[in-house]
């Protein structure tokens, strides 16, 4: 009866196979019209013809892509040269998006170790503490960030009660507040997965690399810092890959010489100008450099 | 007080938490060389003087000493012991080479030396042929192998062991005890070992302190607290023994005369702490007890036997004494002799062997 032993076995595994595609339904329905349709209309969009004033004309067209990289003069009648302008924009975005990723891993690390190595009772509480301020809207926290920042606003004031400056350091409109904002945007998707990594951290490694003369900060370096290393990369993602796109802080912090990829993009639809399919390229462009970038960090935590 | 031969020198150490004192006024001296074990049951305050030792927890009062230098105050990093750990806490991110090689790295040794002296440490451990893999690539044995060579890499003046055979099953534990006791005979090193597994501490140490409440409660080697356990708490805590309530009659230079409650009588050495009329507890251990149909005289105490328990290689019988008391007898289990086994219900005598029953200073 070894036949009947196995069909009914497979009868049971496509029983199940089929349940768990019932089961699974509504995660693909989400993914399918709140993930794929909307990056595929992008697609498309960004393939079509502007009209004037938002909106497209189903026509194909290469002109996004082309006024994003290349320059063909004034009047477009010149033979094309690399446009620097949107490359410019990207480089900046992504320089501001990693230094504030960078602030943010340094604050945010040992933010997180402070919570994480807390008495469990109180862990919840310091959480709780960290994510306070992001019950409130982020256009009204990053308001409030300028009128910290801003000439006469208490962090000019704190530094010249203290004696560090005489007169006011213009703060606003520079990449510095820029890169603050971001910082404050998203502290605590940098706090919450190293501390989850840390709180999972075994401390008898510490007290092993000490016990093998290692000084603190060689345990840190070389014991703590490659357990928790996930935590690390996850938290570094999920700032620098939303304050690339970000255009709150940058519109509101920055002024308008620090333009950066959101704000760009943003023009296009809401804006003056108004460009839908350059806006859509644009978005694309972006999609694509952080999956690459994504793509690499994931190799680099394989190999880990 | 001299201190060429002495390892570690505990004195007066004290460990509070808040309210709650883990460690009350210990001393204690390791000798150089030596196997020292620290026995006794969870929460009795081994660990704790283990981890003081080796710095992760610092001393509420009086003072260690390394080979009469005085360490409390230094951290972990700078005191020249290693530990194996519990729960081994091998790097999961280096492999088995380069968690031996640490500690030599931490201490700046030449890079050759290293190498070499980390690959004689797995050749040690018979475990050279896992050199590069990951410690989650080992079983739970090969494990406490990589952090046995680990600990004892860097060549420390003490290596601290907390518990490490715990974690094991039966088998293995029983070989690595041999392979433990090896070991600490060829480095030289001193071993401070701590364990809650009485056997353990018996077949590997050189001595003994057994503790509890935060306290030692006798210190000596292995047939010292085997045979002549000072206080109840030793008594039970290792082995099995029979306690029995007397009364002591009358004491001379070397013997008790103790009456037990029922009116038998019996002559025991006599212990310091002990005077005549006082009320004590006295223990006999199971095996040195041997039961007769008659009575071989007035030692002999009369009893009805009650259970015979097969354990393998001895045979347990429980015995009722005519006044209340039960008592366990072991009884080897060999075909030959005129040992016997006596049924349920039969009458039977119990006999000691000379110098068998212990006073005990409670």
């Amino acid at each position: 009866m070894a036949g009947g032993a196995t069909s009914n076995a497979g009868a049971v595994s496509s029983t199940f196979a089929s349940v768990r595609g019932r089961l699974l339904f509504p995660a693909w329905f989400t993914l399918g019209i709140f993930v794929l349709m909307p990056i595929l209309m992008m697609l498309i969009y960004s393939f079509l013809t502007k009209e004037f004033r938002g909106g497209v004309v189903w026509e194909f067209s290469l002109a996004a892509y082309d006024q994003f990289f290349l320059y063909r003069g004034l009047f477009g009648d010149e033979p094309p040269t690399i446009e620097w302008t949107y490359i410019g924009i990207f480089w900046r975005s992504i320089w501001q998006a990693a230094a504030a990723t960078v602030l943010s891993l340094v604050i945010g690390f040992p933010t997180a170790y402070f919570i994480a190595t807390r008495d469990p009772s109180v862990r919840q509480i310091w959480v709780f503490l960290i994510t306070i301020p992001y019950w409130v809207n982020l256009l009204i926290r990053t308001i409030s960030m300028k009128f910290m920042l801003r000439d006469n606003g208490p962090v000019n004031e704190f530094l010249m009660t203290i004696g560090v400056i005489d007169s006011p350091i213009g703060i606003v409109n520079t990449d510095v507040a820029v890169q603050l904002g971001l910082f404050y945007s998203y502290l605590p998707f940098m706090v919450l997965p190293i501390y989850a990594a840390v709180e999972r951290y075994n401390f008898s490694l510490s007290e092993a690399a000490a016990d093998l003369y290692a000084t603190k900060w060689v345990t840190l370096r070389r014991v703590l810092l490659p357990a928790v290393k996930p935590g690390v990369i996850a938290g570094c993602i999920l700032v620098f890959v939303p304050s690339l796109g970000s255009f709150l802080a940058p519109d509101l912090l920055g002024g308008a010489k620090n333009f950066m990829i959101g704000s760009l993009i943003e023009e296009q639809f809401g804006g003056n100008a108004g460009n839908w399919p350059f806006g859509a390229a644009s978005a694309m462009i972006l999609l694509s450099m952080v999956l690459v970038l994504l793509m690499v960090f994931a190799r680099q935590r394989d190999k880990a | 007080m001299k201190h060429e031969n002495i390892a570690v020198d505990v004195r007066h150490a004290v460990k509070r938490y808040g309210t709650f004192t883990a460690l009350q006024n210990v001393s204690l001296s390791i000798r150089d060389n030596e196997f020292f074990t620290l026995l006794g049951p969870s929460g009795c305050g081994k660990t704790t003087l283990l981890r003081m030792i080796a710095g992760f927890e610092e001393v509420t009062e009086g003072e260690i000493f390394l080979f009469g230098q005085e360490i409390e105050q230094l951290p972990p990093n700078k005191r020249p012991v290693n530990t194996v750990f519990q729960n081994y806490a091998l790097f999961p991110h280096m492999t088995i080479l380069q968690n031996v090689m640490f500690g030599l790295e931490m201490l700046k040794k030449p890079g050759g030396e290293i190498k070499s002296r980390a690959e004689q440490m797995l050749e040690l451990v018979q475990l050279s042929q896992f050199a590069e893999r990951k410690p989650s690539q080992l079983s739970g044995g090969q494990q406490q192998r990589v952090a046995l060579a680990r600990a004892l890499a860097p060549q420390p003046k003490v290596l601290l062991l907390d518990e490490p055979l715990s974690a094991l099953d039966l088998k293995l534990r029983q070989a690595m005890r041999t392979e433990l006791k090896e070991i600490q005979r060829e480095t030289g090193i001193t071993f401070i070992f701590v364990t809650h597994d009485q056997e353990e501490a018996l077949t590997m140490s050189d001595r003994i302190a057994v503790m509890s409440a935060g306290n030692v409660q006798q210190l000596g080697n292995a047939k010292d607290i085997y045979e002549s356990p000072h206080n109840m708490f030793v008594a039970n805590f290792i082995g099995e023994t029979n306690l029995l309530d007397v009364t002591v009659e009358a004491v001379s230079d070397s013997a008790a005369r103790c009456r037990l409650d029922g009116g038998h009588e019996l002559l025991c050495q006599a212990i310091d702490e002990v005077q005549a009329g006082s009320k004590v507890h006295l223990s006999v251990r199971p095996e040195r007890l041997f039961l007769s149909e008659e009575s071989l005289g007035k030692d002999s105490l009369s009893g009805v036997a009650r259970e015979n328990v097969f354990v393998g290689t001895d045979i347990q019988t429980v015995v009722a004494l005519d006044d209340g008391p039960r008592m366990v007898i072991r009884t080897q289990n060999s075909e030959s002799g005129n040992k016997r086994v006596f049924e349920p219900g039969t009458k039977v005598f119990i006999n000691m062997e000379s110098g068998a029953a212990r006073l005990l200073a409670d």
